[in-house]
């Protein structure tokens, strides 16, 4: 997985909950950064924004960690079936 | 029954962030009435208002509480602090699980469902902030106080458009009364000044042009104000031996229904809430030195006020002093009645009765003494507050000093 786009992760998570970058590591679990389940939809509401994507519901669910966020971004850049919404 | 002491007051409003300036500002007839700030007045047909001013909400909150929290709801949380504060209540678990909070609040996170739904229709933006719900929901404020400050016994908000206030501090009152409840933490909050929710008042052509004159001749329209207001009510025996500092004393609680008009207000509902306050206080008509009036200053409230009130007060109409003190702090929809309720509650306290601002020509069709614009020092024991909501819903409170 490309360090950039996990640094860009990590950078929408310390963004979204006012944390700094620095405190934040590819395996850290949401739980270690206090994120509880609506920062978690709030989170993942500012990475569908930064990456122009729609995460399912199913997957949003199961995001605990900074490297489970990353591989199912990965995952759905690559698959292209991910439908980027019409216009921003 | 109980007596229900006022032991807690709190108020941010557009004359200041605490109850200090804000009463201040009340006892010197100085109005907070001035142009619009953040909002595009380019397509309005009015361009005043009464603005919470000087607002930092990161003075009050972290970044995360302010994502979450609408403005409605931080003013609410604002106004409650004081008032705790100002009560010097210490809480034990058995007074939190007896304590209940009410609020008032009209429209709730309005103004962020106008943001974000402005992003979906007009920015094309497919996704909408998840926080908007929590944002939006009326209840808001009186969960997030009851969570910042433990409060297990019942939460709920009342939302009857201009009356929410004084709906939720009559139920607070009543509940502290019969002893459901062993304190309570109730008043109103509102935040209103979005683009698409001024829009909605301009068509409604009741907003003044250039400032709200209550019962004056000239009046044009009610002008939208903003901000909370939050009183702490407890026993008032608990209250006194505790030794608590108390700010006045609720004694009775009135409500009607016009069952009449959406937005025409009748004298005969209003007659019925000020005579049901009267009843459930245990007062004559003729005891009451001042009433804290509903006063819009729209053509058709302040006739419609004068006539209810020389219907249920007769003769002693002529002696009853009566000011709207939305002619300082704007009509603050569900929060009106709670900014009122704590400006006639200072009023007996202090002995001097705010005046109605702004006011120019006396109009025969409101030919009650409206204290205009210089406030009276007097020795009242006993007020009113008056709110008479759109959907003609009636809400009056009757109000004691205590010495």
């Amino acid at each position: 997985m490309s360090d950039d786009l996990i640094q860009r992760v990590i950078s929408v998570i310390a963004a979204t909950q006012h944390i700094d970058a620095a405190g934040i590591t590819p395996d850290s679990t949401f739980e270690e950064l206090k994120i509880d389940s609506l920062d978690g939809i709030n989170i993942v509401f500012a990475l569908e924004n930064e990456f122009n994507i729609s995460i399912p519901d199913d997957a949003a669910k199961n995001l605990r960690s900074v490297r489970d966020a990353a591989e199912g971004i990965r995952k759905l850049l690559e698959s292209g079936d991910a439908p980027a919404p019409a216009a921003v | 029954m109980r007596r229900v002491a006022v032991t807690g007051l709190g108020v941010i409003s557009p004359l200041g962030h605490t109850v200090p300036e804000f009463w201040t500002s009340i006892s010197n007839g100085r109005s907070g009435i001035a142009p619009l700030e953040s909002v595009d007045c380019s397509q309005l047909r009015f361009q005043n208002g009464a603005q919470v001013r000087g607002y930092n909400p990161l003075c009050y909150f972290e970044p995360r509480d302010v994502n979450i929290l609408d403005p409605f709801a931080q003013y609410g949380t604002i106004a409650a602090r004081e008032a705790i504060r100002e009560s010097g209540i210490e809480w034990t678990s058995d007074l939190r699980e007896r304590g209940a909070i009410i609020t008032g609040s009209c429209t709730g996170g309005q103004s962020s469902e106008d943001q974000q739904f402005l992003e979906l229709y007009r920015n094309k933006n497919p996704r909408i902030n998840p926080f908007t719900i929590p944002r939006i929901m009326g209840n808001a404020a009186a969960s997030r106080i009851s969570m910042e400050h433990g409060i297990t016994g019942p939460v709920y908000n009342v939302s009857t458009a201009c009356s929410s206030s004084n709906h939720a501090i009559g139920q607070a009152f009543w509940m502290i009364r019969s002893g459901a409840a062993s304190v309570a933490i109730t008043g109103g909050m509102e935040a209103i000044f979005s683009l698409g929710f001024l829009k909605a008042w301009e068509a409604m052509r009741v907003v003044s042009p250039d400032t709200c004159r209550p019962f004056s001749k000239d009046r044009r329209g009610l002008i939208l104000g903003e901000g909370a207001a939050i009183l702490i009510l407890e026993p008032l025996d608990d209250a006194k031996s505790r030794g608590a500092a108390i700010y006045g004393e609720i004694v009775g609680f009135g409500m009607s229904s016009d069952a009449h008009h959406i937005t025409q207000p009748s004298p005969e509902g209003a007659a019925r809430a000020m005579r049901a306050a009267l009843a459930d206080a245990g007062l004559e008509a003729s005891q009451i030195a001042y009433v804290n009036a509903h006063g819009t200053g729209t053509t058709a409230n302040d006739c419609t006020e004068t006539s209810a009130i020389r219907c249920v007060f007769g003769h002693h109409a002529s002696r009853l002093a009566i000011s709207s003190t939305k002619s300082m702090h704007g009509h603050a929809l569900g929060a009106a009645g709670a900014m009122e309720a704590v400006a006639t509650i200072l009023a007996l306290r202090e002995g001097l009765l705010p005046p109605t601002a702004n006011y120019t020509t006396p109009d025969p069709a409101c030919d009650l003494d409206v204290i205009p614009n210089e406030p009276r020092k007097a020795c009242a024991e006993y007020a009113l507050s008056n709110s008479f909501a759109f959907g003609g819903l009636n809400a009056v409170l009757a109000f004691r000093r205590v010495d």
